[in-house]
């Protein structure tokens, strides 16, 4: 750890631990964080999300990205959490999650192994139960309400070297 | 992790990444009728990608920490410039000569060996070997290379093979010189690849190409034959398929766990106090690394042979080739990390990726169905 904790002072370390509401505490996973946070191969993607996800932290700086990954630590909330998943579905950032939107995910989620229609169908369907339609604009109240008391399973675990 | 050990293509020696990232990374399977929220619930595919932005463990095995700077204060520095004329002047041209020496009685001796006793092959191949364990103790030497060896020491036995972790390729010369082995290596361009088809040939080498794909079979068929040979010289892997920085074990490619013979590991550990024997391939050529090597003050690591093991019954060739990391890594205080190490050299494919877009839209799919 020599050679990173040079960069980072102990007011900063402090200021990126209230930035992101105490929810990653421990000095250590903070370095480690900014190690990574210095060396991000944006071009990795094992992952369905892994580009957009990657999207989303690229041009943040280290503080922001702190409190970006900040829902995934255990201690955070279930609102946290879900505003996070919103975040990811809303990339227009307008606070309003279209159709377009979520068909746009699932896009990303499904591959070419789903048409577009039946992309379109499946939500349509989804969507008409849960009592909103295909022109519905989704807020992340409305998000909140979806979720209701189950919080989702979005626990991350930072290695400390 | 058996569990998925059916979903392996086990028609090409390609190993199954998923079987190594965490577990609980997999979408669950959902019951019942869809609802809004099963569509929206992206928590898993998210979580892992946050994992993977996180940890790329992956990269921390190819990196060498540069050497701290514990010489910039008044008295410490002259005492330093010091030790590098010592180690310049002195040691380097004596180191030199000595290496030069080595290689003057080697090839005076190997050559007319080699020519003139053409048809006693036995006799031939006894000093063949002595001759090359000679030229790698000179060449250890020259690095004054202080290596302790623990365990019982390599015999000649067939159907036996020898697999150690690998951090540079002197790690073929520390234990060559103990043992004359028969080994599998990438064919390198230049002085280097000189010696491997001439000298190395006499021990029984065995050549691959990493960027062949077909040639993994024609490889496998070589080392099957060179196990089942009596009188061939110990065969010596390096699982890794690269060298890793000695602070951690990447994946074993199966390869040497499944031609049915014993395997015994060997734990290779080097002392990073007097110099970081990690060769970056991609940083250094094999001779910049070398001079590094000769300009240091010495080489010291541990070698221990450990027990040979056997497949047990029931076990695939990947669970074997992890119980052998385990103990190589957990004898030389290695961290293991769950990735290929040939990902060092081409970008991993979005076969992984396709699989999971694959796997959810057949649960989605099947979930409409269901009225």
């Amino acid at each position: 750890m020599g050679n990173t904790s040079s960069m980072l002072t102990q007011y900063d370390i402090e200021e990126v631990q209230s930035h992101c509401q105490d929810l990653f505490e421990q000095q250590e996973i903070l370095l480690s964080l900014y190690q990574r946070f210095c060396q991000l191969d944006r071009n990795f993607a094992m992952n369905p999300l892994s580009l957009r996800l990657l999207k989303m932290v690229d041009g943040l700086n280290f503080k922001d990205f702190v409190a970006f990954l900040s829902a995934f630590s255990a201690k955070a909330s279930l609102k946290q959490k879900v505003k996070l998943i919103f975040q990811v579905y809303d990339s227009d950032c307008n606070g309003k999650v279209s159709f377009k939107d979520i068909i746009e995910v699932l896009r990303d989620l499904s591959g070419s192994f789903m048409s577009d229609e039946q992309r379109e169908q499946v939500l349509s369907q989804v969507l008409n139960e849960a009592g909103y339609t295909n022109d519905s604009f989704l807020t992340l109240e409305d998000f909140i309400k979806v979720f209701g008391s189950c919080k989702p399973e979005m626990d991350v675990e930072i290695p400390v070297d | 992790m058996s569990s998925t050990a059916g979903k392996l293509v086990t028609s090409r020696s390609e190993l199954n990444i998923e079987d190594y990232l965490p577990s609980g990374s997999s979408i669950q399977e959902p019951r019942g009728k869809l609802r809004l929220l099963d569509l929206i619930d992206i928590s898993p595919t998210l979580t892992e990608a946050a994992g993977a932005i996180i940890d790329d463990s992956f990269t921390r095995c190819f990196k060498s920490n540069p050497p701290e700077p514990w010489n910039w204060n008044i008295y410490l520095f002259p005492l330093w410039c010091f030790g590098v004329v010592v180690r310049y002047c002195i040691l380097f041209p004596l180191r030199c000569l000595t290496l030069a020496f080595g290689w003057f009685i080697f090839l005076s001796t190997f050559i007319p060996v080699h020519s003139l006793l053409k048809g006693q092959d036995k006799l031939r191949k006894n000093i063949e070997r002595v001759l090359v364990e000679m030229i790698c103790s000179f060449f250890v030497g020259s690095w004054t290379g202080v290596v302790k060896y623990h365990g019982p020491r390599p015999s000649i036995r067939p159907k036996q093979v020898y697999v150690a972790n690998h951090t540079s390729m002197i790690d073929f010369i520390v234990l060559e010189q103990m043992t004359a082995f028969a080994v599998i290596m990438q064919k390198h361009p230049g002085w280097v690849g000189l010696l491997q088809s001439t000298i190395l040939e006499s021990v029984g080498c065995i050549w691959f190409n990493r960027s062949e794909a077909k040639d993994r079979e024609i490889v496998a068929r070589k080392l099957r034959d060179h196990v089942q040979g009596a009188d061939n010289n110990p065969l010596l892997i390096f699982p890794e398929g690269t060298c890793v920085n000695n602070n951690y074990t990447v994946m074993f490619k199966k390869g040497a766990f499944e031609l049915g013979c014993t395997v015994c590991p060997i734990a290779i550990k080097y002392n990073k106090i007097f110099v970081d024997a990690f060769w970056n391939s991609r940083k250094q050529s094999f001779t910049m690394h070398l001079l590094q090597l000769m300009t240091s003050w010495a080489v010291v690591c541990e070698v221990w042979y450990l027990e040979p093991q056997t497949i047990r019954p029931g076990e695939t060739a990947i669970e074997f080739a992890e119980r052998v990391r385990d103990m190589i890594s957990l004898r030389a205080g290695l961290k293991k990390v769950p990735w290929d190490g040939y990902l060092k050299y081409s970008r991993p494919s979005s076969k992984h990726s396709e699989r999971k877009q694959e796997s959810f839209a057949e649960s989605l799919l099947a979930r409409l169905e269901e009225k």
